[in-house]
């Protein structure tokens, strides 16, 4: 194969790759609040939380189609969701980590939130029309989760002793999976050359920012340790991305080309 | 914001040569959502675009929510209109950009909302940095400014959930998103 031939599939790829890790980030989060539907400390949290995974699972649809698309295969949604293996999937390790208690959850979504106003922020300008419209369309409801995630971390952090010490151990359980959000690989390096990605880097120290103030207001404390570098966006996952997996697909592969 | 034709035009003045595309617009305005059923989707602002090029007709719709349930439920009824409507040539696209907000309900669309029960958007969305906190909200059953937020989320995507101190009632508010 002649060099000729072999960039643009090499391009291909890695832009299919860039837009897979925003679906599944984006689907396996939106599988993880799911879980919380019947649970949630009250009622009105249980329907925010189902709101919330409702949203991120719409937007999972629009990034799979289109990866689907650029792949070239004749995957669809269905395909890519319910018959990869966990080393197919991109998503950040973060958005994989179990729920924990209601805290837990919160802390996960904010930090996550916080990401996605950056991410989307600087995809509204992408050279990808098809991309800068699905994140034109989610940035609107990323504002809103942002709002109600970022108001229970407040409440929580400056709550009560148990409600803060619960918020403060959430925080230092999920800070490790952070360094991930913001750390550039070849393919984001790559997509950003095109014009298609944003340079992490430069989006990181505004996302620092954010949360610095909002954990000042929640009288947390940002924790000291050094993050561990996960590559939930290279397929290198925790355990629990599997189990996830276990019950999202299970129906699929149970009943090959089952229909609702 | 492309404007839809307001009012719509009456049945007598369907002639000359948009007669096809008037004649769709009335049709999409028989469509309504499959979650508030006062509302028709032309009130709801999300068909985007009826056209007829070179015998070609295209009518885009855009999605409210990305994961709203109901958006699969419209495309079916607003296929099933045009085909029953005597234009299953019609194209159906669904678009993206520029994405659907509440500023595309029109005030037509804000009206039945109200006399449904369902406070309508009470803000422009039109570029916040980032949402401004929620506004006052009118009770839409006894009008008084006196309502409180129960919780940001209600039982639709669309809509958060609100009480009426007043009147005591409870009630839904359509989302400014």
């Amino acid at each position: 194969m002649s060099a000729a031939t072999t960039l643009p599939e090499a391009q291909q790829e890695a832009h299919c790759r860039y837009v897979l890790r925003l679906a599944d980030t984006s689907l396996v989060l939106g599988q993880r609040l799911a879980e919380w539907i019947g649970y949630a400390p009250a009622l009105e949290e249980d329907l925010a939380l189902a709101n919330l995974s409702l949203d991120f699972i719409g937007q999972a649809r629009l990034l799979l189609t289109y990866a689907g698309e650029l792949e070239g295969r004749g995957r669809d949604e269905d395909a890519l969701a319910f018959l990869r293996d966990a080393p197919e999937f991109l998503n950040l390790a973060l958005v994989e980590q179990p729920n924990g208690d209601f805290g837990h959850t919160i802390v996960r979504q904010w930090l996550i939130d916080a990401w996605q106003l950056e991410i989307y922020g600087a995809l509204e300008h992408s050279t990808d029309t098809r991309l800068a419209a699905i994140a034109a369309k989610s940035i609107r409801e990323t504002r809103y989760h942002y709002r109600f995630s970022s108001g229970w971390l407040v409440r929580l952090g400056d709550g009560t002793a148990e409600s803060r010490e619960r918020m403060q151990r959430a925080l230092d359980d999920l800070w490790r999976f952070t360094a991930e959000l913001f750390a550039p690989d070849e393919i984001d390096e790559r997509l950003n050359r095109e014009g298609i990605a944003p340079a992490l880097p430069e989006l990181a120290p505004r996302w620092s920012a954010r949360v610095d103030e909002d954990l000042r207001r929640a009288t947390l404390r940002r924790p000291a340790t050094q993050p561990y570098p996960w590559h939930g966006k290279g397929g290198v996952h925790t355990e629990h991305l599997g189990h996830l997996l276990g019950e999202m697909q299970h129906l699929q592969r149970s009943y090959p080309g089952a229909r609702w | 914001m492309p404007a839809v034709p307001d009012p719509l035009p009456a049945a007598s003045a369907l002639a000359g040569p948009r007669t096809r595309e008037r004649q769709i617009w009335q049709l999409l305005a028989t469509v309504l959502d499959p979650e508030i059923p006062v509302l028709s989707i032309v009130d709801l602002g999300i068909v985007r675009e009826v056209r007829e090029e070179a015998g070609r007709l295209r009518v885009a719709i855009t999605p409210t929510y990305s994961g709203c349930p109901a958006t699969e439920v419209i495309r079916g009824l607003v296929r099933a209109a045009l085909d029953a409507g005597g234009h299953p040539d019609a194209v159906l696209e669904e678009v993206l950009s520029p994405p659907w907000t509440s500023d595309w309900l029109t005030p037509a669309g804000r009206e039945k909302l109200r006399s449904f029960g369902i406070a309508p958007p009470e803000q422009s969305v039109t570029n916040p940095r980032e949402l401004r906190p929620p506004p006052t909200v009118s009770c839409p059953r006894c009008a008084s400014r006196d309502t409180q937020r129960v919780s940001e989320f209600g039982s639709t995507p669309c809509k958060a959930h609100y009480r009426c101190a007043a009147c005591g009632e409870p009630f839904d508010y359509f989302k400014c998103l």
